[in-house]
């Protein structure tokens, strides 16, 4: 069964060079389509595009918001890709990038007397640990009850936006109480900034250290491959004498760790302090980079690439060509759908290709 | 006689409240019993929601806001049957996309129509429809027969779908498709036309639920406005264990917590209101975690069918 399935996994690697390369053309083709929808709702589709590249490339600070956009979703890409890994869909992205901005925001404005040394990783620690639990909830949910994390983390998405909404105008608001933000978090808890004249912050280099780990976790370690060979096939991941259960719980602990991360990086290295709106969608933002990178780690930072330079050129789209950067989802949900249909037909061409072999082969014979 | 009022009264919201839940609901179910997991209720729902006003407010008829909001909603079924169906693609992950596009197009359409302005567009809206005598029924009379049609819809469907799934040939070749495809197959069954059928008619009441929330409950859209309707109602199918009569009882338990997170918001017993906004969802994951186990599902649920 062991042999059967890393097998299997081979395979699956040597495919992926086509896949990326369909990807990308498929890819290609929702652009087109969405410039289309752009010209179907009565803008200009060519001048929006321009405002777009302009915004998310035009130069050093554009380039920075590409960065700074850019970091939760590699986060967020993680933490679905290595959910889905397991065999799990975790939705809860978003919530769990609320509760690691909180937790880290917290421990930013609280804790003192730090050197920034000790602070800073403090901090993201708990960022990470806030996003965890959160997410460990789920798991634990599925693993003893049953119950569907699809659903629960969705619930929990709304409970926590809820939760931040309460803590955020109650007990830590900043005195004496008349904007509802908390206080700025200590100097020593901020993200020193990475390009001068940019808002791209170190948070980014940490996405990349923990885009590493991800590797190296999950195919470089046992735990990491017991989490695959139960994505591929849960109950032969049962026969094989893998613990699935404590899997799951594992897998939901780092995934909600790691969108823990992409909170807590945004509010030390932009925020600053916690808002109410902190995240403009990067938590469901997370399928489809992982989505476009196929859960790897090097197609997560080209996902998160793409889809930062959207958010980031979106605004510029908005002000200059006065398209609703909401049509930025729009395409985001297209390049999912010619993603999954590109891959399902390259799955049905190789499968037209075997037939024909194994006829070929038959015919000889 | 004033506490009978009032009972009264937190059933007619609980009633009306819950409709929107229990059409997504049963829609949902018609595709889980197909085989069919389809997550994607919330984007269906909100692209009603807007269909619904824009087309209540260019055709002037809410009726023909509804049939609006039933056809946006039969093409992201449609789109939802092309790839997951023919394709065979992953039912969640297109259902996660169904639920991104929902949301983000809905949004774009809002502010291309009608603009950004912080006034919102109000629209012609359905109006309740008392059924003479019966609504003069004390206590229960009102919350029960001085409604909008849409909510007697909703609630007569339940009968009716479930005499459809259970009790006719049609039903059962829809069922056996969800049990087992290879058997219905073989048993000389259509099964990709019966899943087209089931994920399109489907969607069309989903969206019937989405199309309430903004010309019954409102008379206008919001962005987002659906709020993880759609997600509770796929809670409500497993709490309701894939019976019509138990999703419309789950509709009206989870949205019980928004009838006491009312009541206590007026009582002022000083729980937060971000607290209280909670309660439906809170009691959703806690309905989830008691009967998920309980609740069997069609055998296939969720797999691909392969022919041959």
């Amino acid at each position: 069964m062991k042999v059967l399935l890393s097998t299997k996994m081979k395979t699956q690697g040597k495919a992926g060079v086509k896949q990326v390369i369909v990807s990308f053309g498929a890819t290609v083709f929702a652009l087109a389509l969405g410039m289309l929808l752009i010209y179907a709702i009565g803008f200009d589709p060519f001048s929006a595009a321009v405002a777009m590249v302009d915004g998310a490339f035009g130069g050093k600070n554009a380039f920075g918001e590409t960065l700074v956009k850019m970091t939760p979703l590699i986060f967020t890409g993680m933490s679905y890709a290595l959910a889905s890994r397991c065999g799990l869909t975790n939705l809860g992205m978003e919530g769990q990038l609320y509760m690691g901005a909180l937790a880290g925001t917290a421990t930013g404005i609280y804790v003192s007397g730090l050197p920034a040394a000790l602070h800073l990783p403090l901090t993201i620690l708990a960022g990470f640990l806030g996003g965890a639990l959160w997410g460990l909830i789920a798991g634990a949910l599925k693993v003893r009850f049953g119950a569907s994390e699809i659903i629960t983390t969705v619930m929990l998405n709304t409970i926590a936006i809820s939760f931040i909404d309460y803590m955020v105008n109650g007990p830590m608001i900043e005195p004496p109480g008349i904007n509802c933000q908390t206080q700025p978090v200590r100097s020593t808890a901020q993200l020193p900034n990475l390009i001068s004249g940019t808002r791209a912050h170190w948070g980014f280099v940490i996405a990349i250290v923990f885009v590493v780990l991800f590797w190296l976790f999950l195919w470089r370690s046992k735990r990491g491959y017991e989490v695959r060979v139960a994505g591929l096939n849960l109950s032969a991941a049962r026969y094989s004498g893998i613990h699935t259960d404590k899997n799951i719980l594992l897998v939901m602990f780092l995934a909600g760790g790691l969108a823990g991360l992409a909170g807590c990086n945004e509010i030390l290295g932009i925020q600053i302090r916690m808002i109410p709106e902190i995240s403009p969608g990067y938590g469901f933002d997370g399928i489809a980079v992982s989505l476009i990178g196929n859960n790897t780690p090097v197609g997560i930072v080209i996902g998160a690439l793409l889809f930062g330079a959207f958010r980031a050129g979106g605004n510029r789209m908005q002000i200059r060509a006065k398209v609703p950067n909401a049509i930025v989802s729009v395409v985001q949900a297209l390049v999912i759908f010619a993603v999954v249909a590109s891959q399902m037909l390259l799955d049905k061409w190789n499968e037209y290709q075997m037939k024909k072999i194994n006829r070929q082969e038959s015919e000889v014979a | 006689m004033d506490l009978l009022q009032t009972i009264g009264g937190y059933l007619f919201t609980d009633i009306r409240m819950a409709a929107p839940v229990l059409l997504a609901g049963l829609g949902l179910l018609l595709m889980n019993w197909s085989g069919l997991l389809n997550i994607g209720a919330e984007g269906i729902m909100l692209i009603a929601a807007l269909s619904a006003v824009a087309g209540s407010h260019y055709f002037g008829s809410v009726w023909l806001g509804l049939l609006l909001a039933m056809l946006a909603g039969a093409i992201f079924g449609l789109l939802f049957a092309v790839l997951t169906v023919t394709l065979r693609a992953n039912q969640t992950v297109v259902g996660a996309a169904l639920n991104i596009l929902g949301l983000s197009l809905s949004t774009t359409l809002n502010r291309v129509l009608f603009g950004i302005e912080t006034t919102v567009t109000k629209v012609d809206a359905f109006k309740v429809l008392e059924i003479p005598l019966l609504s003069k029924i004390p206590v229960i009379g009102r919350a029960f027969f001085a409604q909008m049609p849409i909510v007697y819809i909703a609630f007569l469907l339940v009968p009716v779908i479930h005499y459809f799934l259970f009790k006719t040939k049609p039903g059962l070749n829809l069922r056996s498709v969800g049990e087992n495809p290879r058997v219905a197959d073989t048993l000389g069954i259509n099964v990709y036309r019966t899943q087209y059928l089931a994920t399109i008619v489907g969607s069309t009441i989903v969206a019937a639920g989405g199309a309430f929330l903004s010309t019954g409950l409102l008379d206008f859209f919001a962005e987002d406005m659906v709020a993880g309707r759609g997600y509770i109602a796929l809670a409500a199918v497993i709490f309701g264990k894939y019976k019509p009569a138990g999703i419309m009882v789950a509709a009206m338990i989870f949205m019980a917590g928004n009838v006491v997170s009312n009541v206590l918001q007026v009582a002022g017993i000083g729980i937060p209101y971000t607290f209280l906004t909670m309660i439906p969802y809170i009691l959703t994951i806690i309905a989830l975690t008691i009967f998920a186990s309980r609740a069997v599902a069609p055998a296939s649920l969720g797999k691909p069918y392969k022919r041959g």
